[in-house]
C-alpha cells in the first residue's frame, strides 16, 4: 500500500524554497511532511501534501521541475527502540532503504520510507505486524 | 643570415613545397586550380599572397589524413589535438619533420641558455599533445638532461626538482605558478631548488605573470609557442633579451592578415598571425590560418638574432579558449549537450583560474522528465556528462546541474563563457 509522494528538484539558491512553498500556498495545498536532501549545489525537496496531483500540476505549470513517486507510511510509537525494531525487519529482511524521513504527533511517529521494492515492504508488514497507513490516515492525522 | 638571404631561402623552399603539395595533396592541388595557378607560378616567397589560405575547418573535413603529403610508410608519428565536432586534428610526421621540429625546439632552448650540462624536467602533458615529446626531443637535442615528468604529481615532481638539482623547466605558465605554490606550501623556498631557467607556453600569459613566476621559482622565464598543426612548441622562442618571439621562418614561413579581408597587413600591424610550412613533407600546410591575434616585426633584436620576432598573441578572433593548455570550442560542449536528450540545449561555462590552476565548470539545465527523485540517479547523470565532456574536450570539467530555465538566454548573441581569468 504506498502514498504518493512529491519530489521537487531546488536549485541552491536563497529564496528558492520560498518561491516553491509559495507556487503550492497559492494552490491551497496542505503539506504534511516534507524534507530537503542536499548536495553541494541543487536540493531535492521532499513532500507528502493534501493533493499531490494538483500540487504536481500547478508546479508544472510553474516550470519547476517536479516528480511523483510512491512511497510507504508505517506508523509506530515514537521512540528509539521501536524505530529501530521496524527498522531491524527490513534489515533481516535484505529490503534496503533508500531514504527515510519521518514526524512526531507526540507518542505517534509516523515514518515515511522509500525502498526499491514497495511490494516487498507489504510482504515484511503482513509478517511481522507493521502498521502500514493509507494516504487517507496520514491527511486525517 | 640577412634578410635577403632568407627570403631568397624561402623562395625556394616555398617553390618546392607546392610542387609537394600540388602533386600530393588533391585539395591543394584543386584549390590552386581553381585559383589557375601552377608550381610555376610561385617563383619567391612574394608569390605567396597568390596560394589558398587553409583553415582549421579544412583540416577537419579532410579528417583524418587527406592533408597528408606523404604515404602512410613514410609517417613516423602521429599527433592529435582536441576535435571541435568529434573529429580531432590528426598530424602525421615523416622522419625529416621530427628532425626539424627536435631542431626548431632546440634552437628555443639554444636561445634560453640551455647547454649539456643543464638538467631539464619536462612538464606538458606526453601523448597526443605536441607539448610533452616536442619540448623532450628540443631539450635532448641540446644534449641536456630530460627528465620527462609531464603532467600530475606535483609532489614527486617538486622532490625531483630539489634533489635532482634540475637548472631548468618546461611547463604550461600556469602549472608553473601552481608549482610555486606547492613549494611554498610544502615549506620549501626558491633557494631550495637549482632552477635558472623556464620555457613556458601552451596558454596565454603575461608579464605580470613572468615577473610573479620568476621572482617565486628564481628563474628566467622565456616565451615557447607553437601549435601542433603546424609543428608543435618551437615554432618561435624569445631569447635573453625577452621582447618578442623569434620565428624559425627558414622553417614557418609567417604572415599577418586581417583576418575579415584576408588581405596582408604590414609589420607593426595587429592581425591574424598565419603560417605556412615551408619544410614539412608529412602534412605540409599552406598558409594555415591560426587564429591568434599578434604582430611581426623585422627589426633587429639586441641577441642578434635576425629572424622575424612575433609579439604576444593578445587574442583569438574564433572563440576558441585555451585552459590547461588545452585548446576548447564551446561549440565542442554544445555538441555534447546536443546529444543527450537529459538536457536543455543551453549552457554555460565558467572559466575561472584557482590556485593558479584553470578551472572550467559547465553548467547545464535538466529538463524537467528526466529530474529525478533520487540523488544516486542524478549524480549518475551528472558523472555521465563529465565524463563525455572530458573525452570530447580532454580536460575534465566540473558539471552543474540547473533548473531548466536558470541559465540566461538573451535575444541577440547568447553568452555561453565566462571566463574569470585575470591575465594582467
Amino acid at each position: 500500500m504506498t502514498i504518493k509522494q512529491l519530489s521537487v528538484f531546488l536549485e541552491n539558491k536563497s529564496g528558492r524554497l520560498n518561491e516553491v512553498l509559495g507556487i503550492l500556498g497559492q494552490a491551497d495545498i496542505r503539506i504534511i511532511a516534507a524534507t530537503v536532501a542536499d548536495t553541494s549545489e541543487y536540493g531535492i525537496l521532499r513532500l507528502i501534501t493534501s493533493d499531490t496531483a494538483k500540487a504536481y500540476e500547478v508546479l508544472k505549470a510553474n516550470r519547476v521541475s517536479a516528480q511523483q513517486s510512491d512511497v510507504v507510511a508505517l506508523t509506530c510509537n515514537s521512540t528509539a527502540a521501536e524505530f529501530a525494531e521496524q527498522m531491524d525487519y527490513f534489515t533481516r529482511e535484505g529490503l534496503s532503504v533508500e531514504y527515510m524521513y519521518c514526524f512526531s504527533t507526540g507518542e505517534k511517529a509516523f515514518l515515511i520510507l522509500r525502498t526499491s521494492d514497495n511490494a516487498m515492504v507489504d510482504a515484511i508488514a503482513r509478517k511481522y505486524g507493521l502498521d502500514i497507513i493509507t494516504e487517507k490516515e496520514l491527511l486525517s492525522v | 643570415m640577412s634578410r635577403d638571404e632568407m627570403s631568397d631561402l624561402q623562395g625556394k623552399r616555398l617553390h618546392k613545397l607546392v610542387e609537394l603539395v600540388y602533386h600530393n595533396v588533391p585539395f591543394y592541388r584543386e584549390k590552386m586550380q581553381e585559383a589557375g595557378l601552377t608550381p610555376d607560378d610561385i617563383r619567391e616567397i612574394g608569390d605567396i599572397g597568390k596560394l589558398p589560405f587553409t583553415t582549421k575547418q579544412d583540416l577537419r573535413d579532410n579528417y583524418p589524413t587527406g592533408l597528408q603529403a606523404a604515404g602512410q610508410s613514410e609517417i613516423v608519428r602521429i599527433h592529435a589535438s582536441s576535435g571541435t565536432t568529434g573529429n580531432p586534428t590528426v598530424v602525421g610526421y615523416t622522419r625529416r619533420d621530427l628532425e626539424i621540429w627536435s631542431e626548431s625546439a632546440a634552437r628555443a632552448f639554444t636561445a634560453y641558455g640551455v647547454t649539456k650540462n643543464d638538467i631539464f624536467s619536462v612538464g606538458y602533458g606526453y601523448g597526443l599533445f605536441t607539448g610533452g615529446l616536442g619540448a623532450h626531443y628540443g631539450v635532448e637535442y641540446v644534449g641536456a638532461t630530460v627528465i620527462p615528468t609531464s603532467t600530475g604529481n606535483t609532489d614527486k615532481h617538486l622532490r625531483l626538482l630539489r634533489d635532482l638539482k634540475v637548472t631548468g623547466i618546461a611547463c604550461t605558465p600556469s602549472y608553473a605558478l601552481y608549482l610555486a605554490e606547492a613549494m611554498e606550501k610544502n615549506g620549501m623556498t626558491r633557494d631550495d631548488i637549482s632552477l635558472k631557467i623556464g620555457a613556458f607556453g601552451a596558454e596565454p600569459w603575461t608579464e605580470n605573470m613572468r615577473h610573479e613566476i620568476e621572482s617565486r621559482l628564481g628563474l628566467q622565464a622565456y616565451n615557447l609557442y607553437g601549435l601542433s598543426e603546424i609543428i608543435g612548441p618551437g615554432v618561435s622562442y624569445e631569447c635573453e633579451c625577452k621582447n618578442g618571439s623569434h620565428i624559425s621562418e627558414d622553417h614557418f614561413y609567417p604572415e599577418i592578415i586581417d583576418p575579415d579581408t584576408l588581405e596582408p597587413l604590414p609589420y607593426g600591424t595587429v592581425g591574424e598571425l598565419v603560417f605556412t610550412t615551408l619544410t614539412k613533407t608529412g602534412m605540409p600546410l599552406l598558409r594555415y590560418r591560426t587564429r591568434d591575434l599578434c604582430s611581426l616585426t623585422d627589426g633587429k633584436c639586441g641577441c642578434g638574432r635576425t629572424n622575424v620576432r612575433m609579439t604576444r598573441i593578445i587574442g583569438r578572433c574564433d572563440d576558441m579558449l585555451i585552459i590547461r593548455g588545452i585548446n576548447v570550442f564551446p561549440s565542442q560542449v554544445e555538441s555534447v549537450i546536443l546529444e543527450m536528450p537529459e538536457f536543455e540545449p543551453v549552457y554555460l561555462m565558467v572559466v575561472d583560474r584557482i590556485d593558479c590552476l584553470d578551472t572550467l565548470q559547465v553548467q547545464v539545465e535538466v529538463r524537467r522528465d528526466y529530474f529525478s527523485d533520487e540523488l544516486g540517479e542524478m549524480l549518475r547523470l551528472r558523472r555521465r556528462l563529465a565524463d563525455k565532456l572530458k573525452s570530447v574536450l580532454s580536460i575534465s570539467a566540473d558539471v552543474k546541474l540547473m533548473e531548466p530555465g536558470s541559465i540566461s538566454r538573451s535575444e541577440g548573441k547568447s553568452v555561453r563563457v565566462i571566463d574569470r581569468r585575470q591575465l594582467t
